[in-house]
């Protein structure tokens, strides 16, 4: 069977796979990343589904808020996460998918903006730096998908990929976008907006005035995102699905395994390091691909 | 009704105005006689797009007086700059002023070019998306200046009250680049060109403060160097070959008009304030807010990139068509880092719209079919936000004494219909699904066609665009309990406007496919064979998620509003909370947490990237020229 299948039913066959499918297997790696980090420090830890009892319990918490509009921007967050997602599947063109995926991170931005605490504040200015670290990688790996492959469409990317190594092709900036995976997983030494752990300076950053029923809408958002952002790691490997999905996994326990070793560092320190780290490998690897390609 | 008459009358009418402005005494006449006629003139340009078609039509214009008086006016134009230099003794404008008036006497008069020019005015799909620009989004800037002049002159009473000056510089600007956009004579574009340069002289200069006339003068001699330039340009080719007129140019081609296409492309350059010589648009911005407004968004600095556009087909591919990529790529690259550290407003558009200016720059320089493609989508949907924009702060300046940005803090409780214009205003500079980040995309791939390079600099400088637009974003978004409502004293010349602008940006996103399928496309597919159009699927996400957007907008934020099924608590400050806004300090004391933005201003800060900046784009300035001239 061909999993890309461009009739409409394809298409909305795998938008609803997504929407449906995505928040589970994202709960269970949120599980799963919980696990192995308690293995690492060797403790027993939850069980794997507890992510899901965390969200089920908070989602029966009463609802408490600083202002009207804070929820709102929550629930648009989540609600474009999913469409930035299912757009992905769709197949559609990977800068529109890049463009509302910001949209999306915007409007958690405004949640956080919103309420009128210094520690919220703070997050969201973080949170802005962290996209203004991140933001020039992804353009770049659409750019990359494009020099390659001539399209910017996710669909045709995916063909293109089940027939050629493209990853063989864009090593530099496949790495560039593990490095800036740590921010969007929000893993130590980058979880400078909001973090996961308790020791993070701005309690708990951009979701200090997040509580109950609203707190889940941001974990299951992250859900969806994580897979989105383990979607686009698999189109560098499309050519064998085993492959695809094992790095896949590898770089996401890879990115656990940073989070654990790792003491979180100054913004200072991620903006210049990821800037740095693009234009080394990611746009060095863009310089070098234009030329070969054009031989 | 021949659109010839409709072109004649975008031309003359608001000249009729202008002196109309200067000649009635009573202001308040001028008032009720300003918005039938602001309506007639973008009735007039509206009129044009529905009676032409997408095939250009020349006009020629057969008359030996006009020749004379725009002879006259430009002699007097070069006298008048070197006058202004003398009284003021600038004497660098002193200079450029004769030399402005010693070419025109030399070509003009004493050698004479052997031929006049076959068509005067044309018009194409190009100038009309340009007159409709200039004529609805002029008019309105000019209808919100009434209200906010008068508020103006209430704040600064050491101005001197010059608004019939004003209102006649208004209006002759309008007139100008109404002509400008409708020249097929070169020599009367020059003419139309020199009339913008001196108009937005006397706008910059209007507080008349050794700070504004400053900046008047910086953008006295750069416009007046352009110009130079570009009478350089059309003397060197109506004495070399005879043409004198712009269509024959492009036909011309790279062979015979390679020269002075790279001289116009330099005047076009130093008008749409591209570095070197960016620091005139910045200095501009003593100016009332509506001349920001008009030179920034819809006419002066777009007069540079369309004619920027217009020669692009000639420098398409030669190294001098690559120099103009170079400078629009060092360009957007560094003013939308430097807007990262501005706090001031006014500054950050600015900066954003030298930026963008930038992007079209590059396309143009590009010069396929693509490129020229989103440079069109990218001058309207860039036009409508930042003068929305620009008026937006104009209000607040006023109202909260302030533009600076760290004072915006809780503006949507403050001034709750003006933030959320204003945020439309910033959503259309940078947030899908509206059209500038659309064109973006286009932009992208046209440019990574020619070298991905160009594709990282849009990497790069888009980030941080999203970095500043968000910041300030989030400011206006602030919500507390204890704000007053500030909004009272806005009259309705400048709501009016603001709405207008509003609704605009949303509707020139959602009517996108028509304005790329009915203006764009025809004009593209005219110069350079084929059109280029997004992808069916791609058009109607645009469309659908701007659409969400409008319907989920309004139901959220009423449905938040009366359905309060949450507990209101204070937020989290620092300690125990006295009430929402403060916490208990030791001793008893009531402590405030204030929290300001990031400017990031070591890393972006003005002085060292604007230098480095202008060296790199003075550099390229240098080697353009050189490959043409060598």
């Amino acid at each position: 069977m061909n999993p890309y299948d461009e009739s409409v039913a394809g298409i909305v066959l795998r938008v609803i796979a997504y929407v449906v499918l995505a928040p589970l297997a994202g709960g269970l790696l949120a599980g799963l990343d919980r696990k192995v980090s308690a293995w690492m420090q060797g403790r027993v830890g939850p069980p794997v589904v507890q992510p899901f009892y965390d969200v089920a319990k908070l989602l029966s918490k009463e609802k408490i808020a600083v202002n009207r509009y804070q929820n709102f921007f929550v629930f648009l967050f989540l609600l474009y996460m999913i469409f930035t997602g299912s757009l992905f599947f769709a197949g559609a063109s990977i800068l529109i998918v890049v463009f509302v995926l910001v949209l999306a991170s915007l409007f958690f931005v405004l949640a956080g903006f919103s309420v009128n605490s210094p520690y919220s504040h703070l997050g969201a200015e973080r949170e802005l730096i962290q996209v203004l670290a991140y933001d020039p990688v992804i353009i770049i790996l659409a750019i990359g998908f494009y020099v390659v492959t001539g399209t910017f469409n996710v669909g045709s990317i995916y063909q293109a990929s089940r027939e050629g190594f493209l990853v063989l092709h864009l090593p530099g900036i496949f790495a560039a976008y593990l490095y800036v995976l740590t921010i969007k997983f929000r893993k130590s030494p980058f979880d400078l907006s909001m973090s996961h752990h308790a020791h993070q300076e701005i309690v708990r950053g951009l979701t200090t005035e997040f509580s109950g029923p609203h707190l889940a809408l941001i974990e299951i958002a992250h859900w969806y995102e994580n897979i989105l952002l383990l979607a686009l790691i698999y189109l560098f490997f499309a050519f064998s699905p085993v492959i695809g999905v094992a790095v896949a996994l590898i770089a996401y326990f890879a990115e656990v395994f940073v989070d654990n070793a790792f003491a979180r560092v100054k913004w200072q320190v991620m903006l210049a390091s990821t800037w740095v780290f693009t234009i080394t490998a990611g746009v060095s690897n863009l310089i070098i691909l234009h030329y070969l390609l054009r031989r | 009704m021949q659109p010839l008459h409709i072109i004649v009358f975008l031309i003359l009418f608001p000249l009729l105005l202008a002196v109309a402005s200067l000649a009635v005494r009573s202001l308040s006449v001028g008032r009720i006689a300003a918005t039938p006629a602001n309506a007639l003139i973008a009735a007039g340009s509206i009129l044009l797009l529905f009676l032409t078609g997408s095939e250009p039509i020349y006009f020629t214009v057969e008359s030996s007086l006009l020749e004379h008086f725009i002879l006259a006016a430009e002699i007097g134009m070069g006298l008048l700059v070197t006058y202004l230099g003398l009284n003021s003794k600038r004497y660098f404008i002193v200079f450029l002023g004769a030399v402005m008036t010693a070419m025109t006497a030399v070509f003009e008069i004493i050698c004479p070019p052997a031929a006049d020019a076959v068509h005067h005015l044309f018009i194409d799909r190009l100038s009309v998306i340009m007159a409709l620009l200039i004529g609805i989004l002029g008019t309105l800037i000019i209808n919100y200046a009434i209200g906010y002049m008068e508020e103006y002159h209430e704040h600064h009473k050491e101005v001197k009250d010059r608004r019939r000056f004003f209102g006649f510089l208004m209006y002759l600007f309008l007139s100008s680049m109404f002509g400008l956009v409708f020249s097929n004579s070169l020599k009367w574009m020059l003419f139309f060109w020199e009339i913008t340069t001196l108009c937005s002289f006397f706008l910059i200069g209007y507080r008349n403060d050794r700070e504004s006339q400053d900046s008047a003068f910086r953008a006295l001699w750069m416009n007046v160097l352009g110009g130079i330039a570009f009478s350089a340009g059309v003397a060197y080719l109506s004495l070399g070959t005879g043409i004198v007129d712009l269509d024959q140019m492009i036909k011309a081609g790279p062979a015979v008009a390679m020269l002075p296409a790279v001289l116009l492309a330099f005047a076009g350059l130093v008008k749409s304030a591209q570095m070197p010589f960016s620091t005139w648009l910045t200095g501009a911005m003593v100016a009332p807010t509506p001349v920001s407004a008009l030179l920034h968004s819809s006419t002066m600095v777009k007069a540079g990139v369309y004619l920027l556009l217009k020669v692009s087909p000639i420098l398409s591919g030669s190294p001098a068509g690559l120099c103009i990529t170079s400078i629009g790529a060092i360009t957007f690259l560094f003013a939308s880092f430097i807007a990262v550290s501005q706090s001031d407003s006014k500054r950050v558009l600015a900066y954003s719209t030298i930026s963008t200016l930038a992007l079209i720059v590059m396309c143009a320089g590009v010069g396929t079919a693509n490129a020229a493609w989103s440079a069109l989508l990218l001058i309207i949907f860039h036009a409508v936000a930042k003068s929305l924009l620009f008026l937006c702060v104009g209000v607040i300046d006023y109202k909260l004494h302030s533009r600076d940005i760290e004072d915006m803090d809780f503006l949507i409780e403050k001034m709750p219909k003006v933030a959320a214009m204003m945020n439309i205003g910033i959503a259309g500079m940078f947030l899908a699904p509206f059209g500038m980040v659309i064109s973006k995309a286009v932009t992208l791939k046209a440019l990574v066609d020619i070298h991905p390079l160009l594709g990282v600099a849009l990497a790069f400088g888009g980030g941080a665009t999203t970095f500043f637009y968000a910041k300030w974003m989030g400011k206006t978004l602030m919500v507390t309990p204890r704000a007053e409502n500030k909004e009272g004293a806005i009259s309705s010349w400048e709501w009016v406007t603001l709405a207008g602008l509003s609704f605009l940006t949303i509707a020139v996103c959602l009517s996108f496919p028509l304005i790329s399928s009915g203006l764009v496309d025809p004009y593209i597919a005219l110069v350079y064979g084929a059109s280029p159009t997004l992808e069916k699927s791609t058009l109607i996400l645009i469309v659908v998620t701007m659409t969400s957007l409008l319907v989920i907008f309004p139901i959220g934020v009423i449905y938040n509003a009366r359905h309060r099924d949450y507990r209101l608590v204070g937020p989290y400050l620092s300690g125990v909370n006295i009430d929402e806004t403060s916490f208990a300090g030791a001793m008893g004391s009531k402590l405030y947490p204030d929290t300001r933005n990031y400017y990031l201003a070591r890393w972006f800060g003005e002085p060292i990237l604007l230098q480095g900046g202008l060296l790199c784009a003075g550099f390229f300035i240098i080697i353009m020229m050189g490959v043409v001239l060598l």
